[in-house]
C-alpha cells in the first residue's frame, strides 16, 4: 500500500482530527498524529492485515527549541510482510515545571523499550507506563538532558563527571 | 544413619547475582550485565550500557555534513564503509543528487569488503569465545588482505574514510582491481578452510546447536535484523527488499537458516561471506569508466585536479570547506544492510550547514535487546557464546 493509502486508513479509522500535519519530502510521507491516541494508532497499524507494521525501526525525538510545541517523537515503522515503511510523529509540549510525556508503545513493539529509555534520558520526555523507566546510556545521577538544543556541546555547570577545564 | 542423610530439597537455595563486565574479554568492549543465576542456570540478565557513550548524535549536530563522515565510521569500526555509505546516501537523497555509475560500483565493493571484514573478525572472536583458538589466526590472514586493499586506495586500514557525499574521494589506486580480483579468486577456498575447523566440529556443534534460541516472532518484535533474523528463518535483506547503490543488478542469494540458534547465525554469516565474494566478482566485471563524483557546483566537491586549474572550482571548493553544504529543509530515513543488520540514518535538515538532527539506528544496539530472552534458561557459560553470536560492536551500541 502506498503511503497516502496508509494515511487515509488512519483518517477513516480515527477521524479527520487524528492527522494534524502531513509532509511529503523525497517520496517519504511523515504524518503527525494526535498524542493521546498514539497507542491505539500503533496497535491499529500493527494489527491491520493490509498494514501489518510488525517491525519498529526506531523511536527517536527531535527538539524544535525555541518553537512550540517543543518536541516531536518519531516512530519509524516497517512491515516485513508487505515491505513498506511509514513514519509517524507526535508533538510533545514541555509541561509547566515538569517534563512532557507521551504513552509508551513497548506493549505494541517490545523493541521500543531501549529506544524510549534513550529518548527519555536524552530529551527529558516521560514515556507513560514504560515497564522499566531507568536511564540507559547515561548514569542514573545525571539530571541534565544532553540532546536538547539548549544544552551546550561542552556541558553545563551542573553536568556531573566532566573532566576539569584545562585551558 | 538414615537420619543423617540430608536431601537436596532440605537445602535452601537462592538466586545469586553475578556481575559480568564491564571489562570482560567476551564483551569485546565495555559492556556490563548483572546476571541472576540459579546454580549454573541463567534466570535473568540485565544489561547496563553506556560505558562507551560519546555523544555521537550530539557531536554530529555540531559538525558540517562532510565532517560527520569520519565520525560515522567510528560507530561501527568493523564495517566502517557501511556507516559512511548510509550517511552519504541519506544526504544525497535530501540533496537529490545522482551518484555516477562508477562510484556506485566502487561503493558496493567497499560495502561488501567491509561485510567480509566484519564477518571474518566476528568468526575468529566468536570461535575464540567458545574455546576454539585456531580460526582467529586464519581469519586475520584474510582480514589483513582486506586492510591492505583499504590502505592502498584510501589510506586508512580499519576506517578507510573513503566515501564522500556525491561519490568517493578519489579513484581506485593502481593495482587495486588486480589485487581485489586475486582476493576474490582464492577467498572461497579460504572459507572452505574455516568451515573445516567449525561446521562439523562436534564440540562446536554441541556448544551452539539449540543454544540461544530466538524464535522468529520474538526476533521481529524485538527489532532484530541482519544475521540475527535471517538465522531465525526470515529471508529479509535490505539489499533485496529496498535496493540501493544498484544492488538490484547483482545476482546473489539471501543467506537464511531455520535453526534460530547460534549455529544458524554462524551458518548465515559463512554463507554471506561467500555471497559477498560473488558480488565482488560481479562488481569487478561491471566496473565502468567514468567520473567518481557527481558534479553539482556548491554542493559536491569539484574534482581535485580542477581546483588547481579552474578559478570557479577553487571558489566552490573553498566555500564548501568554509561554509559547508546546505541541503534543503526536509527529513529522510535511509537504511542499508550493514554486516549487523538494518543500519539506518534519520536526518532532519533545517537548511543549515549542520544536520539539525541525526538519529542513528544502530543494528547492534537493537540486536542486543534480544540477549535477555535468548539467555534465560541457558547455562552461564552459554551466555558468553550467545553474547558473541549477536556480534555486537560496543562503539555502535553506545554511540
Amino acid at each position: 500500500m502506498n503511503q497516502e493509502g496508509i494515511r487515509d486508513r488512519l483518517v477513516s479509522k480515527f477521524g479527520e482530527d487524528v492527522v494534524s500535519d502531513a509532509t511529503m519530502f523525497r517520496d517519504q510521507l511523515c504524518v503527525t498524529v494526535t498524542k493521546d491516541k498514539i497507542r491505539e494508532i500503533c496497535r491499529f497499524l500493527r494489527d491491520e492485515p493490509d498494514l501489518a507494521f510488525n517491525f519498529l525501526s526506531f523511536v527517536g525525538a527531535v527538539d524544535n527549541y525555541p518553537r512550540t510545541p517543543r518536541f516531536e517523537v518519531v516512530y519509524q515503522l516497517n512491515s516485513l510482510r508487505h515491505n513498506h515503511r511509514f513514519r509517524i510523529k507526535v508533538r510533545v509540549e514541555e509541561a509547566e515545571g515538569g517534563l512532557g510525556s507521551v504513552d509508551s508503545v513497548v506493549d505494541v513493539w517490545p523493541t521500543a523499550d531501549w529506544h524510549e529509555r534513550e529518548t527519555a534520558e536524552m530529551y527529558g520526555i516521560t514515556f507513560n507506563d514504560h515497564p522499566d523507566p531507568r536511564k540507559l546510556l547515561l548514569p542514573e545521577h545525571w539530571t541534565v538532558f544532553p540532546l536538547r538544543k539548549d544544552f551546550p556541546l561542552e556541558g553545563t555547570d551542573d553536568t556531573p563527571d566532566l573532566p576539569p577545564q584545562t585551558n | 544413619m538414615s537420619e543423617q542423610v540430608r536431601r537436596m530439597e532440605d537445602f535452601e537455595s537462592e538466586i545469586m547475582e553475578l556481575n559480568l563486565g564491564p571489562h570482560h574479554p567476551s564483551t569485546h568492549g565495555v559492556f556490563r550485565a548483572i546476571v541472576e543465576l540459579d546454580g549454573e542456570t541463567v534466570v535473568n540478565v540485565t544489561p547496563y550500557l553506556g560505558y562507551l557513550h560519546r555523544g555521537y548524535e550530539k557531536t554530529c549536530e555540531n559538525k558540517h555534513y562532510h565532517q560527520v563522515i569520519p565520525l560515522t565510521e567510528r560507530c561501527d569500526y568493523m564495517g566502517a564503509s557501511s556507516n559512511s555509505l548510509v550517511f552519504c546516501l541519506t544526504v544525497e537523497k535530501i540533496l537529490d543528487v545522482e551518484v555516477p555509475e562508477r562510484a556506485q560500483v566502487i561503493r558496493v565493493m567497499f560495502a561488501e569488503l567491509s561485510r567480509i571484514f566484519s564477518h571474518l573478525f566476528w568468526l575468529g572472536t566468536h570461535a575464540h569465545d567458545v574455546g576454539a583458538m585456531t580460526p582467529l589466526f586464519y581469519n586475520l590472514r584474510e582480514r589483513e588482505e582486506i586492510m591492505n586493499l583499504f590502505e592502498l586506495t584510501a589510506g586508512g586500514r580499519l576506517m578507510p574514510n573513503y566515501l564522500r557525499i556525491g561519490g568517493v574521494v578519489q579513484d581506485l589506486a593502481d593495482g587495486f582491481v588486480e589485487r581485489l580480483r586475486a582476493f576474490t579468486e582464492h577467498f572461497d577456498r579460504r572459507v572452505d578452510e574455516y568451515e573445516t575447523l567449525l561446521t562439523k566440529n562436534a564440540i562446536y556443534m554441541d556448544r551452539t546447536q539449540g543454544v540461544g534460541v530466538l524464535p522468529l516472532n520474538d526476533a521481529i518484535a524485538l527489532g532484530a535484523s541482519g544475521p540475527m533474523i535471517r538465522g531465525s528463518g526470515l529471508a529479509w535483506d535490505i539489499r533485496k527488499s529496498e535496493p540501493y547503490c544498484g544492488y538490484e543488478t547483482y545476482d546473489f542469494n539471501v543467506a537464511v537458516e531455520n535453526g534460530c540458534d547460534i549455529y544458524a547465525r554462524y551458518l548465515v554469516r559463512i554463507k554471506e561471506m561467500r555471497e559477498s565474494n560473488r558480488i565482488l566478482k560481479q562488481a569487478l566485471e561491471k566496473l565502468p569508466e567514468g567520473p567518481i563524483r557527481s558534479r553539482q557546483a556548491g554542493v559536491i566537491f569539484p574534482p581535485q585536479e580542477e581546483i588547481y586549474t579552474r578559478m570557479e572550482s577553487l571558489i566552490h571548493h573553498f566555500m564548501l570547506v568554509v561554509e559547508g553544504l546546505k541541503p534543503p529543509v526536509g527529513e529522510y530515513y535511509q537504511c542499508i544492510e550493514s554486516p549487523r543488520g538494518e543500519l539506518g540514518c534519520y536526518l532532519v535538515s533545517d537548511g543549515g550547514p549542520r544536520p539539525y538532527r541525526l538519529k542513528w539506528r544502530a543494528p547492534a544496539f537493537v540486536n542486543l535487546e534480544s540477549l535477555t530472552l535468548m539467555s534465560k534458561g541457558n547455562l552461564f557459560a552459554d551466555l558468553i557464546a550467545i553474547l558473541s553470536s549477536v556480534d555486537i560492536v560496543l562503539a555502535e551500541v553506545d554511540r
